[in-house]
């Protein structure tokens, strides 16, 4: 047979007898620039047309810097104690059998569910001073609403399903045989643990970790309101966009704004290196 | 249908040996550990919400409910979702069609692209549509000129809730269908149906309770909201105001009994959607995507 091989040239897309690609394709595209790729790139635009010294200026603005450091920093600590709680919590979810195991799984997703807002008020609620844990803290000198570590709460409850979901299908998958031969060979259940189970999921942890990361820089709904929002102190970057907005500063808004995706886009670019590299390594 | 190889592996089956398992106060402080941490961080919040929406009473509960503001913030966040929610459905089925049904060149790009919305922070999902469409927007000028109105309207709070909701759909689809395969299309295009019939009679019913499940988290979250359309809103009382910015003006007029009334209806949304979620992913695991999680 003299069917050439579809080396023949570039070829846009391989051919299929299914119908419908230029239709489906073609509204997919068109959409995503509409509602996605057009407004971003106006953001992008107009933070260009700012021109360098006022851009710079707006950037290393002492309020701006503090908002941003105040983000990032407690968006890592938040997710630095899911990493901790959220594994655990996948392992008893994985491992253990107990009555209403379902519901408790289902209970990991309520942050995904809850309106942001509806979150914000009620552990602001908690924590307040009078609120049942905050006048459990105040006591011992602990003060959490209206201060960075009320942050903190906010993103862990926002951040704690991206590490158990992310961890959960991995630890799912794990071959208990992998553990009967490190006992077999002689290792206790904590060096199986610590040097057989924990390696294998460090990429999940890892993916699980820059999520909820990437998930509390930018999250503004469930901070704002136990926050505080003390300027150099207590304000988070994507509320201080907000202030400069209602200031009609819109330089300032767009050149934050600007710098938070720049971030958020590292993060992206380092999440996925981190898959592709743990499936080449564990896939 | 039970295997008995995984069913080996199922946690009632634990009479293995301790090296392979954890000891009984190991596994009692980890669970303890793990339930005060679910308690403390989810439950609780939720007990408070509830709590403080009936601590006055359930007159006072219903009287929230039933004042003019609230009511229309519900009637907008419904339209909202009404109208951005099929938006998306019908974005989500046409991009899975393109994506999982063909090969082409820069697909795992657009695949990216499409799950662009979550990694941007919703106050700047908002802020990009103020860019444009604003005083002085890109095409402030043009619009007013016109005579359109879209910032501090329903037509930009439907853009900011389509732009945050924007993956919901397709993301669930696209693996799902990819697993799928195109097995039963072609069949059903060899049997002379024409490719909107094998859509509707062969693809359809075997997504639908994938789209379910997307669908049920894009509605959720075009529901609840708050960063990115609070940002377009213009917190106009009675007009421009959805629930979940309504929950933040009546918490800031330090009514807090009201407050937490429109938010129980919000939590009530997000735990009905839990259990059908659950229900879903109990009954129908198999005919869902595999990727499971946000």
């Amino acid at each position: 047979m003299t069917t050439a091989p579809a080396k023949a040239g570039w070829r846009f897309r391989q051919p299929s007898v299914i119908p419908g690609f230029g239709l489906t394709l073609g509204f997919s595209l068109a959409y995503l620039t509409l509602i996605i790729l057009i407004p971003l790139s106006g953001l992008i635009w107009r933070s260009a047309a700012l021109g360098w010294t006022d851009f710079w200026a707006i950037a290393t603005d002492r309020r701006t810097i503090n908002a941003l450091q105040i983000s990032f920093g407690t968006a890592f600590i938040a997710a630095a104690v899911n990493v901790v709680f959220g594994t655990i919590v996948a392992w008893v979810l994985v491992r253990y059998n107990f009555p209403g195991r379902r519901i408790v799984d289902a209970m990991v997703d309520l942050p995904f569910a809850l309106p942001t807002a509806v979150a914000g008020i009620a552990l602001t609620t908690l924590y307040a001073p009078n609120g049942w844990l905050g006048s459990l803290l105040a006591p011992l000198g602990i003060k959490v609403a209206y201060t960075p570590l009320g942050i903190v709460i906010a993103l862990i409850f926002i951040g704690l399903p991206f590490v158990v979901r992310t961890v959960q299908p991995i630890m799912e998958e794990i071959d208990k045989e992998v553990e009967e031969v490190a006992a077999t060979l002689g290792a206790n259940r904590f060096q199986t643990i610590a040097r057989v189970l924990l390696p294998g999921l460090a990429p999940a942890i890892v993916t699980g970790f820059a999520l909820a990361f990437a998930r509390g820089v930018g999250e503004y709904g469930s901070v704002i309101f136990i926050a505080g929002n003390l300027p150099y102190k207590s304000e988070i970057a994507p509320l201080l966009i907000v202030i400069r907005l209602e200031e009609y500063n819109y330089a300032a808004a767009t050149a934050i704004a600007a710098i938070m995706l720049a971030l958020s886009f590292m993060m992206l670019l380092v999440i996925n290196l981190v898959q592709t590299w743990s499936r080449k390594r564990y896939g | 249908m039970a295997d008995p190889e995984i069913k080996s592996y199922a946690p009632h089956h634990e009479s293995q040996s301790a090296a392979v398992t954890e000891g009984r106060p190991a596994k009692a402080v980890l669970m303890i550990v793990a339930f005060a941490f679910l308690g403390i961080f989810l439950l609780l919040p939720l007990i408070v919400v509830f709590n403080e929406a009936f601590a006055k009473g359930l007159d006072a509960y219903t009287e929230a409910l039933a004042s003019p503001d609230t009511r229309s913030a519900i009637r907008l966040t419904l339209l909202v979702a009404a109208i951005s929610v099929p938006l998306n459905i019908v974005f989500g089925i046409s991009a899975a069609w393109a994506i999982a049904k063909f090969e082409f060149k820069g697909k795992a790009f657009l695949t990216t692209l499409i799950d662009l919305p979550f990694s941007v922070s919703p106050v700047i999902s908002g802020l990009v549509y103020v860019l444009l469409f604003g005083a002085q927007g890109l095409f402030g000028a043009w619009l007013k000129a016109h005579g359109i109105v879209i910032l501090f309207a329903v037509p930009g709070i439907v853009l900011a809730t389509v732009f945050v909701t924007f993956p919901f759909v397709a993301r669930e689809l696209i693996p799902l269908m990819q697993e799928q395969g195109n097995g039963d299309e072609e069949a059903a295009l060899s049997l002379g149906a024409n490719g909107w019939q094998a859509f509707w009679y062969v693809t359809l019913p075997n997504v639908k309770w994938g789209l379910l499940y997307g669908v049920l988290l894009c509605n959720a979250r075009a529901m609840g909201e708050f960063g990115a359309v609070s940002v377009v809103s213009g917190h106009i009382r009675g007009l421009t105001n959805t629930m979940p910015l309504h929950v933040e003006i009546l918490y800031n007029e330090y009514n807090a009994a009201a407050a937490f009334a429109v938010a129980s209806l919000l939590a009530g949304l997000a735990l009905v959607t839990l259990v059908l979620k659950t229900l879903l992913e109990m009954r129908y695991g198999a005919e869902l995507a595999a990727t499971r999680g946000h």
